[in-house]
């Protein structure tokens, strides 16, 4: 057995085990530090794989962004949780839903294993048009160009997600800041970590949006160490989250759709089709995109943890 | 003298695995939240020094081997926050509860897990 073999069994053994324990898991909070490690753990299997784009984002929306989510709803759930918990669902519906998570689970292993070999794939078309956009990163490519229109859905997507939230708001406090005021001692640890790790993180997230072009990153991963450099600082008691009138952070929210949407439009009135870069200014185009996209999709992801308004707009 | 980078590698990634080890062996067997979280932030500190340590002669550039130290120095940082926090967040709940928390912490491996997670998701 050779070393790699073995690394993979564990890798798998542990997150199959981790999946199983967040699951099995009656306490909320450990369910949710099981499912961060999970997420972790899930990341190192990308990587084992050569996803390393994947791994990036799974590790930085799957074990960080999602955890801060899940463990600020798990803080809200403990005031109620102590008296829902003797409740337990009787044994017909838990009987039901067993059957039919078996039947989902028996339908995807079918569907995995029943898979034609070499199963289809257009890696070979996405890698043998590359040179059209000027990118070197396949992944970039699918996601800037082939699948395109995909890609700016899941930004309007998100939009939608933030307005959901948005609308939780009662109606006296619309407009107001998101979330709680956070307080710490401005000479604490976290305000120290929220003066000096921001510096570092912008500029990591900047690379990573801007080396996505040629090497595994990308806008989304680029972003979302942004928006935890903000949630940081917003957390740290160092700003204050802005309230979800200001005009600034509306215009960035639309920034990446708006630009997205306007170059697409811009193919169509150079007659390809929708969507469809001028080959000689591909990179150029995708590249606004993404810069437009960074911005917007680190508002989105800081203002979807900061949740919905709470507090006046008054400082 | 490839040979001496080897040597250099097999015995700096097997400190920096003996300290996590150490480390791991601390936060299972110590009594309470604050000495789990000594055990554990300062040997694996010392664990992924060691390792990082151990890989720079294979790093094969310059940059690689810039990119593995400043991945200890963050690594450094977020846990010495990290356990600061935790710890601070464990005498309050001492404080204000008496020894019946110390008590219920040595059986709770909460403190400990949470610590390694935030940890980890830190940089």
């Amino acid at each position: 057995m050779t070393f790699a073999l073995a690394l993979h069994i564990v890798l798998a053994v542990v997150v199959l085990g981790l999946a199983v324990w967040t699951i099995v898991a009656r306490d909320t909070f450990a369910a949710v530090v099981g499912f961060v490690v999970y997420g972790l753990f899930l990341a190192l299997v990308w990587v084992r794989l050569g996803a390393v784009d994947v791994a990036l984002a799974e590790a930085a929306i799957g074990g960080g962004l999602n955890g801060v989510l899940l463990l600020g709803a798990a803080a809200r759930l403990r005031t109620t949780e102590l008296s829902v918990a003797p409740e337990r669902p009787s044994v017909g519906l838990r009987l039901a839903a067993a059957v039919l998570s078996v039947a989902v689970a028996t339908a995807l292993a079918a569907a995995i294993l029943l898979l034609p070999d070499p199963a289809p794939t257009l890696a070979p078309a996405a890698a043998a048009n590359a040179a059209a956009t000027g990118l070197a990163n396949p992944v970039t490519n699918v996601l800037m160009a082939f699948r395109a229109m995909d890609t700016m859905l899941e930004k309007v997507v998100m939009l939608l997600a933030l307005v959901g939230i948005w609308s939780l708001a009662p109606d006296r406090l619309w407009g107001g800041r998101p979330g709680p005021r956070h307080q710490a001692d401005p000479q604490g640890m976290l305000a120290f970590l929220a003066r000096l790790l921001p510096p570092i993180g912008v500029v990591v997230g900047i690379y990573l949006a801007w080396t996505g072009a040629n090497h595994p990153g990308g806008a989304f991963q680029g972003a979302t160490i942004l928006a935890a450099m903000w949630l940081l600082v917003m957390m740290a008691g160092l700003a204050d989250a802005p309230p979800v009138d200001t005009r600034w952070l509306r215009l960035a929210l639309i920034a990446g759709p708006a630009v997205f949407l306007l170059v697409g439009l811009g193919g169509l009135w150079l007659g390809a089709a929708f969507l469809a870069y001028p080959a000689a200014y591909a990179k150029a185009l995708i590249l606004a995109i993404e810069a437009a996209m960074v911005l917007t999709v680190a508002i989105t992801l800081g203002l979807l943890v900061a949740g919905p308004p709470a507090r006046s707009a008054a400082p | 003298m490839s040979q001496a980078f080897d040597i250099v590698t097999i015995i700096a990634v097997s400190a920096g695995a003996f300290f996590f080890l150490a480390g791991t062996v601390g936060l299972l067997r110590f009594p309470d939240t604050l000495t789990r979280l000594h055990a554990l932030t300062k040997a694996d500190n010392l664990g992924l020094g060691l390792v990082v340590l151990g890989l720079l002669p294979r790093a094969g550039s310059l940059s690689a081997g810039l990119k593995l130290v400043c991945v200890w120095l963050l690594v450094l940082l977020a846990s010495a926050t990290v356990s600061q926090l935790i710890a601070a967040l464990a005498t309050e709940a001492s404080g204000l509860r008496g020894h019946s928390m110390s008590a219920r912490a040595g059986h709770s491996p909460e403190a400990g897990s949470s610590a390694r997670a935030a940890r980890s998701n830190g940089p």
